[in-house]
Order: C-alpha cells, then structure tokens, then sequence
C-alpha cells in the first residue's frame, strides 16, 4: 500500500481537526466532561514525560514525582487562603520548576541505570513524605478541604464538571502549544540532535548536560501543572498522585501512543483512559493483567505505538 | 544496639540473597530486569505450597523453590528477554514492568490476594545465645545462607571455566563467540541462575518479609537499591551494599519510628551521588 501523504498544509488542519474533536466533545459527550478533562490532564502528562523521555532522551521512572508535587502545591495554596486557579497553576510551575532543575543535577549525570534509580527514589521518597506528613497533606485520605475560586472570576466549578472542562481544555491546550514551541526551536533541535548521538553534540560544541538539564527541568514544571489542574479540577489531591504506579501508569500511556512525537502523550491518554473507563468495573487484578499483556506485545511487536503505526500510514509533509 | 546490627545484617543478607540474582542479570547482561521480584516471588510460593500442601521439608522446598524460578527465567528468556538484549532500556524496562503486571494479577487469581502462612521449621525456631546476645536462629541461617551463596558464587566465578566464560562473554560478547563460545547459551544459563538465586531468596522471605502477590512491586526499590548502590555486575558490591542497607533499614526503623523510612532513600541517592557506579564498580567480575 502507498503512504498516504499530507501536506504542510493540511497537517495543519488535521491538528486543527484534532483540538476541535476535542472541544466538540463538550457539547457531544455532555455527562462525560468529568472524564474527558482527566483524558486531558493524563495527556497533557504525558507529553511532559515525552519532553524528558522521548526527546531529551532521560530514563526515568519517577515522573509522577513532579506531578504529585504540583498537585500539592497547588491544593495547598488553595486550601490556605490562596484560591485564584491561574496563579495556582503559576505556583506549582514555579516550584516544579524549581524542583526538576535542583534534580536534573541528580538525573543528568550518570548512566540510564542510575537514573532509573534515581527517579525511582526521588519519587518514592517523595511518596513516603507525603504519606508522613499527614498533618499537611492528608496522608493517605488525601488533601481535602481545596475551595477554587471561579476561573476570571466568571465561571464556577460545577458539579457537572462543564467549567473544569473549559479550563483544562484552554491550559492544556496553551501549555501544548508552548511545549510545542519549545520542541521546534534551536533547543528543541539540540535536544534532538543529543539524543541522536551525544558524541556528535559534544563534539560540535554543544553543551549537552546544560541543556539536558534544562530539558528536565522544563518536564517537570509541566508534569507540575497537570497535577495541578487535576487537584484544582478535583478540587483533592489523593496521594496515588506521586506513586510509583501513577509513574508507570504514564509510562505506558505515553508508549500506548508513541515517544518521541507531540500528539502521542495525548492520544495515548485518549485510549488508555477510555479503555480503563471501559473496564471500569473489572476487578483491578484483571485490568493490571491485561495492561501487563499489553506492555509485553508492545515491546515485541509494536514499534512507536499508536503514532509510529500511524506514521507509517500516513506520510507527513515535513522532512524528517 | 548489638541486636539492631545482627538484625541488620539478617535483613540485609536476604536482600542479598535476592538483590544478587539481580546484579547478575542487570550488570553482566545489561538488561534492566525490574522483574526480578517476580521470579523470587515464583520461588516463594513454590516453597510454600510445597510445604504447606503437599508437606515437603523445608531445605527441599528451598531447592525446589530455586529450580521453580529458573526454570520460569529460563522459559521466559528463551521466549522474550533474548531478544531484548541489545534493545534500549525504556524497551527493557516496559517488558519486564509488563511481565510484573502479569504475575502479580496471575498470583492473586490462583492464590488470592493474602499473605501466604508460614510456620518456621523445628530447628529454626526461638533463639539461640552468640556473644552475649540473644538472636533469632531463622535469621542465623539467614546469615549462613548468604555467606554460603556469596562464597560459592565468588569460587564458581572466580575460579571455574563457566566463571571464566562468563567473563569473558561479559567484556566482549564478539572476541568470547570467535574463540568458540556459545554466548547465547551461556547467557541462557546465567539467567536461569540469576533467576534461580532470585527464587531462593524468595523462599527464605516467606519468613521474615512475608509473601503476597504484591511483592515484585513493594520491595523493587530494595532490589534495585542494593544492585545500584553496590555495583551491579558484581558480587562482593552487592554483599556490602545489602548489608549497609539492612544495617541502615532497621536502625532507622528502631531509633527514629517516624522518619526511619526516608533513612534508606537518603541513603541511597547520597550512595549513587558519591559513587555513581556503585560501591565496587565493575572491573569484570569478583
């Protein structure tokens, strides 16, 4: 079969087409937008994990580290007195942030061994101190009493979820198209060109650790947001949001779609939840078992996920 | 103080005991296996139902939980691990998240979700008086048994022509398979044992972690820590690292009951801080 190819052009309208379907959904899909927000959370998510991962090329395990940090910091400020959402999610940016690049010096060096373990540790260390410090954030019944001001001071979170939706759809969105800036300037490019050959990078002159650093840093603070859109649309923060599991389960969300290409965190997000939701009333022992079956067919079989099966369909415009 | 050491010590000996199967494969293949709890949990439960339903003597069900698990590794090595060897990590570490997906929902269907029970053998109960104190025998024979396994393994590496292949496959796979060596075959077996090891191990926890289908993902971190922080791809690395993190565990856990959790993370990240390769980095093997 002949590659379908597209253009530029109409690349375009297909990323067009792709962000419309999702805002239609609003309006076709009225007594899911509690489920359609988290789908865009989780992928918004997981592009930050594709930052690291897919394009910067840095192992790691322990992702939800971060967005369980923000996710805290975000329902703290809110739960004490600070309940404006956008500054909210200023803060947990900031200091996720903060926290990548104090890491990355952690992360960066190293062999992928080590930062395996390294996220890893971070990121149950983080876990074990959420958990003991109950006092502040709950422990393991989770952050509760988080009161989010209406978004602009217009719209109020409602029960049905229809302003949760509306906001996390324009910050997804927003920090989609930022993270998509970043990728496709001369950074973006150095990250790629790194994770091609890191000899050649060095070689040329590139400082390969600073801006694997950076790059680090940069997925965490949108790791960052996405739990704090998850705490401030939920208005909880339970403690699963920094474990190893979350790690993993976005792990396998991002390689569901594809690493290494924008739209793969998102649609993997799409499938993955709306197969969960799907089973959602399987006993969680078979859901691990199949999602266990999936991962081992992946590796074996599947090249790239869901995007690379596509790719190889559909030829875009641009040289690669 | 003395007692916190000697448990420490038993502690630390079976992550061990576990933890080396693991720098095996880890190290000297290069395979980032986080699916080594899974084989350890296949020796446990073996030697449990041994014991508990058919009445099978403890030292047997030992030996038998050791084949069980290699013979689970070999299988799953000769259908899936062989042909990630040289595949990238991320693939490494999706098949064998995948695969501790799998046990764990396979465990719970056939065993159901609890601890499984154990009664520690006549000879291994009570206590027993070393130097002025008074110490659990099950966690004597734990120290027994590691140091067993640590000394065979150094003299089977060390000085037996498998050991030597071994190494000589490990330093450069090409060179070993142009003077006649059958790496893949060897591997294989390697494998097999690490996995073996990772069974044992798992047996001799029923007695002092306790096992549920839970386990490959509750102690990962453990096995993991104990390979990294000592250096994986060697022995004697991961003899002293299991030690120190035993040691550092249980301290924490006695002297500071709030925060001794954290203890072993701090502990881990200022290890691979001060030695990112590991306290003995490899040099080949020993």
């Amino acid at each position: 079969m002949k590659p379908l190819s597209l253009s530029p052009a109409q690349l375009r309208g297909a990323e067009i087409a792709f962000w419309l379907a999702l805002a239609s959904s609003f309006f076709l899909l009225p007594d899911k937008l509690t489920l359609m927000s988290q789908i865009m959370i989780f992928g918004l998510f997981a592009v930050s994990l594709d930052m690291a991962l897919g394009y910067a090329g840095i192992l790691t395990v322990g992702h939800a580290a971060f967005f369980g940090a923000g996710a805290y910091a975000a329902g703290l400020l809110a739960k004490y007195g600070w309940s404006e959402p956008f500054s909210g999610l200023l803060f947990a940016l900031a200091v996720c942030a903060l926290l990548g690049y104090v890491l990355s010096y952690l992360v960066v060096r190293g062999a992928d061994l080590t930062r395996l373990m390294i996220t890893i540790g971070v990121c149950v260390l983080l876990f074990e101190l959420a958990n003991r410090l109950s006092g502040i954030t709950g422990g393991t019944d989770g952050l509760q009493g988080v009161v989010i001001a209406p978004v602009l001071g217009l719209f109020d979170f409602d029960l049905y979820g229809k302003t949760a939706f509306g906001y996390a759809f324009g910050v997804v969105l927003a920090m989609f198209l930022l993270v998509r800036l970043v990728l496709r300037s001369p950074f973006g490019l150095a990250l790629r060109g790194i994770h091609d050959s890191r000899k050649r990078m060095t070689a040329i002159g590139s400082p390969v650790e600073a801006r694997l650093r950076m790059a680090y840093a940069m997925s965490a603070a949108v790791a960052g947001v996405a739990g704090a859109l998850l705490a401030q649309t939920t208005q909880f923060v339970g403690i699963e949001s920094i474990s190893f599991n979350r790690s993993a389960e976005v792990l396998i969300i991002l390689v569901l779609g594809g690493t290494g290409r924008l739209y793969g965190g998102l649609i993997g997000a799409i499938v993955y939840m709306l197969v969960h939701d799907w089973f959602a009333d399987m006993n969680p022992q078979y859901w691990m078992f199949w999602l266990g079956i999936f991962l081992i067919a992946a590796v074996m079989l599947g090249r790239g996920g869901i995007m690379g099966a596509l790719s190889r369909v559909v030829r875009t415009g641009k040289a690669r | 103080m003395g007692i916190v050491i000697f448990d420490g010590v038993a502690y630390g000996m079976l992550l061990f005991l576990i933890g080396v199967g693991l720098s095996i494969t880890m190290g000297l293949m290069n395979f980032v296996n986080l699916a080594h709890g899974s084989f350890a949990m296949v020796g446990g439960y073996a030697a449990s139902v041994l014991m508990n339903q058919w009445g099978i003597g403890f030292g047997l069900s030992l030996v038998a939980a050791f084949v069980a698990a290699a013979l689970v590794g070999a299988v799953l090595e000769f259908v899936f691990y062989r042909r990630l060897y040289r595949a990238h990590p991320l693939d490494q570490v999706l098949l064998s998240i995948g695969v501790v997906f799998v046990s764990i929902a396979a465990f719970t269907y056939f065993f159901g979700p609890t601890m499984q029970p154990f009664t520690l053998p006549k000879a291994l109960e009570g206590q027993v008086s070393l130097l002025g104190l008074e110490v659990g025998r099950y966690r004597l024979f734990l120290i027994g048994c590691g140091v067993a396994v640590l000394v065979a393994l150094l003299l089977g590496l060390g000085k037996t022509r498998y050991g030597a292949m071994v190494r000589a496959a490990v330093d450069n796979q090409r060179v070993a398979g142009g003077t006649g060596i059958h790496v893949q075959r060897l591997f294989f077996l390697t494998f097999s044992l690490g996995c073996g090891l990772a069974g044992l191990g798992g047996a001799l926890s029923l007695g002092m972690l306790g096992l549920e289908p839970s386990f490959p993902l509750k102690y990962l971190v453990y096995f993991l820590m104990v390979v990294c922080v000592g250096g994986a791809g060697t022995v004697t690395g991961p003899f002293i690292a299991a030690l120190l993190v035993g040691i550092v565990d249980v301290a924490g856990k006695y002297y500071l009951p709030e925060t001794g959790a954290f203890l072993i993370y701090v502990f881990m990240i200022v290890m691979l801080l001060v030695r990112p390769n590991g306290i003995v980095a490899k040099k080949g093997l020993a």
